[in-house]
C-alpha cells in the first residue's frame, strides 16, 4: 500500500508537468534575482552571505512545493484514501515522497547556485548529507502542517505562519553545519550538528506519524 | 483553586515584592542592583514553561477524549503562558539594556525565546481561522503538541551549544554556580512558586469565564427556540 501510494504521488506529479516546472522556475527565479543583485558589485558574496541566500531560496521553494501536498487536493479525495488506506500509511507515503522532492529541490538549487553565483563548499559529500537530513526534517514537519492548514479558511497564509517557527530548529542546525563545511573545517566538527539534526528529525517524524490520524479523522 | 492556595499566592507575591526590593543582594560588577530582576525575569520563564506544559497535557487529553471543557483549559493555559513569555521578554530586554548595553542582542537564548513566542502566536492565528468548534479544538491541539516539541530543542538545547552572554549557556555558568547566595535563594524560590501560582490562578478564572459564556449562550439559544 505504501509503495503504491508513493508511486501514485510520482505519477500524479509527472502527469501535471506544470506544477513541477512551476516550482523549478520559482527556484530558478529566486537564484537568478540573487545573481543579478549581487553581480552589481563583484566579490560582494562571502561565505556567510552565500549560506544565507542558499537556505532562504531552499526554504521558500520547499514550503511552496510541500504546501500543496494536502492543500491542493480535491475534497472527495481524502474520503477515497480513507476507504483504501490507513492514516499512518498516507502520512508515511507523503513524508517519503516529500523528502525526495525536497532533496531534489535542494540539489538543483545547489547546482544552480554553483553555476550562477559560486560554490564555496569544500566537502561536497558532507554537504549532500546535510541536505538529505534537512530534507527529512522539512518534509516531516511541512507534511503535517500542510494537513493542518488544508482544513482552515486561509490555508496559504497559515502554511507560512505555522511552518516558520517549527522549521527554525532544523534550519539553525543546517546553517551551522553549512558554516563549518564552507569554512573548510574538518568533518568531525560538523558531527555534533548532524547528530542533532538527526535527533530533531526523529522527533518530528514520530510526532507527524502519531498526530496525523487525529487531523485525518475529520 | 483551593482558598488556601490563593492566600498563599498573595502572601508569596507580596513577600517577593517587598523582600526582593529590600533584602540585601551580593555586590557584583556591572549587575549591581539589576540583579534583583532575577526575582521577576527568571520566574516568568519558569512559569511560561510550566503553563505551556499544562496546556500540552490538556491538548493530549483533548485528543484522547474531546470535550469543550478540555479545549477551554488548553486555550486558557496557552494564553497565560504567552503573557508570561511576553513579560519575560520585556523584563529580559530591560535587564539586557542595563547589563549588556542594548535592549536586544543576537543571543541564541534571546532568539529562542522570541521564536517560542512566535510559535504560540501562530497557534492563536490557527485557532482564529477555523470556524467549526470541534475541528478547531482538534487542529490546534495537534499543533500545540507539535509546536511544544519544536520549542524544547530551541529553548533548552540550542543555546547550550554555542557561546552566549546569557547565564546558563555555552560555558557561561548559571546564577546558582557562584552568585546566587543563600539570601537570594530565600526570595528566588518563593518568587518562582508565587508567579507560577499567579499564572495558574488567572488561567482557572479564564476557564470559568469561558464556561459561563458557553452556558449563557446556550440559555439564550434555548430561550429563542
Amino acid at each position: 500500500m505504501l509503495l503504491s501510494l508513493i508511486r501514485k504521488e510520482f505519477t500524479l506529479e509527472l502527469r501535471r508537468r506544470s506544477v513541477v516546472s512551476g516550482i523549478g522556475l520559482y527556484l530558478f527565479a529566486i537564484i537568478f534575482i540573487c545573481y543579478l543583485t549581487f553581480s552589481l558589485r563583484r566579490g560582494s558574496i562571502n561565505e556567510a552571505t552565500w549560506s544565507a541566500l542558499f537556505w532562504l531560496a531552499i526554504l521558500f521553494s520547499v514550503i511552496n512545493s510541500v504546501a500543496k501536498s494536502f492543500i491542493g487536493e480535491k475534497k472527495g479525495l481524502s474520503i477515497y484514501y480513507y476507504s483504501v488506506a490507513s492514516a499512518s500509511t498516507v502520512i508515511l507515503s507523503k513524508i517519503i515522497y516529500n523528502t525526495i522532492l525536497c532533496l531534489l529541490l535542494s540539489v538543483v538549487g545547489f547546482v544552480l547556485f554553483s553555476l550562477f553565483i559560486s560554490n564555496p563548499v569544500k566537502d561536497t559529500p558532507l554537504f549532500l548529507l546535510t541536505l538529505f537530513l534537512t530534507s527529512i526534517g522539512f518534509s516531516a514537519s511541512l507534511s503535517l502542517i500542510s494537513a493542518i492548514a488544508a482544513k482552515t479558511n486561509n490555508s496559504n497564509v497559515l502554511m507560512a505562519v505555522l511552518s516558520f517557527p517549527v522549521l527554525i530548529a532544523v534550519l539553525l542546525m543546517a546553517i551551522r553545519a553549512t558554516k563549518n563545511i564552507v569554512d573548510g573545517l574538518e568533518r568531525s566538527t560538523s558531527y555534533d550538528e548532524l547528530v542533532n539534526l538527526l535527533a530533531i528529525n526523529c522527533i518530528l517524524t514520530a510526532l507527524a506519524y502519531i498526530l496525523f490520524p487525529y487531523i485525518w479523522r475529520s | 483553586m483551593k482558598p488556601w492556595l490563593k492566600i498563599l499566592t498573595v502572601v508569596l507575591i507580596v513577600y517577593v515584592h517587598i523582600g526582593g526590593l529590600l533584602i540585601g543582594v551580593p555586590r557584583l560588577n556591572i549587575l549591581n542592583e539589576t540583579i534583583r530582576n532575577l526575582y521577576f525575569h527568571v520566574p516568568m520563564w519558569f512559569g511560561m514553561t510550566g503553563l505551556y506544559t499544562i496546556s500540552l497535557y490538556y491538548s493530549i487529553s483533548y485528543l484522547r477524549k474531546p470535550t469543550i471543557q478540555t479545549d477551554h483549559k488548553v486555550v486558557a493555559f496557552a494564553t497565560s503562558g504567552l503573557v508570561f513569555g511576553l513579560l519575560g521578554l520585556l523584563t529580559g530586554m530591560l535587564w539586557a539594556k542595563f547589563a549588556w548595553g542594548a535592549f536586544w542582542t543576537g543571543d541564541p537564548k534571546l532568539n529562542g525565546a522570541a521564536i517560542t513566542t512566535l510559535v504560540y502566536l501562530a497557534y492563536f492565528v490557527l485557532r482564529g481561522s477555523v470556524d467549526n468548534q470541534e475541528q478547531r479544538g482538534r487542529l490546534s491541539a495537534v499543533y500545540n503538541i507539535f509546536a511544544y516539541a519544536a520549542m524544547i530543542p530551541l529553548l533548552f538545547i540550542l543555546p547550550r551549544l554555542s557561546s552566549s552572554l546569557h547565564p546558563g549557556s555555552g560555558g557561561n555558568p548559571g546564577f546558582n554556580v557562584y552568585d546566587l547566595d543563600s539570601k537570594m535563594r530565600l526570595v528566588f524560590y518563593p518568587a518562582v512558586i508565587g508567579w507560577f501560582l499567579v499564572g495558574y490562578w488567572v488561567s482557572t478564572i479564564r476557564i470559568r469565564i469561558m464556561t459561563i459564556e458557553e452556558k449563557t449562550a446556550e440559555l439564550d439559544y434555548a430561550k429563542q427556540a
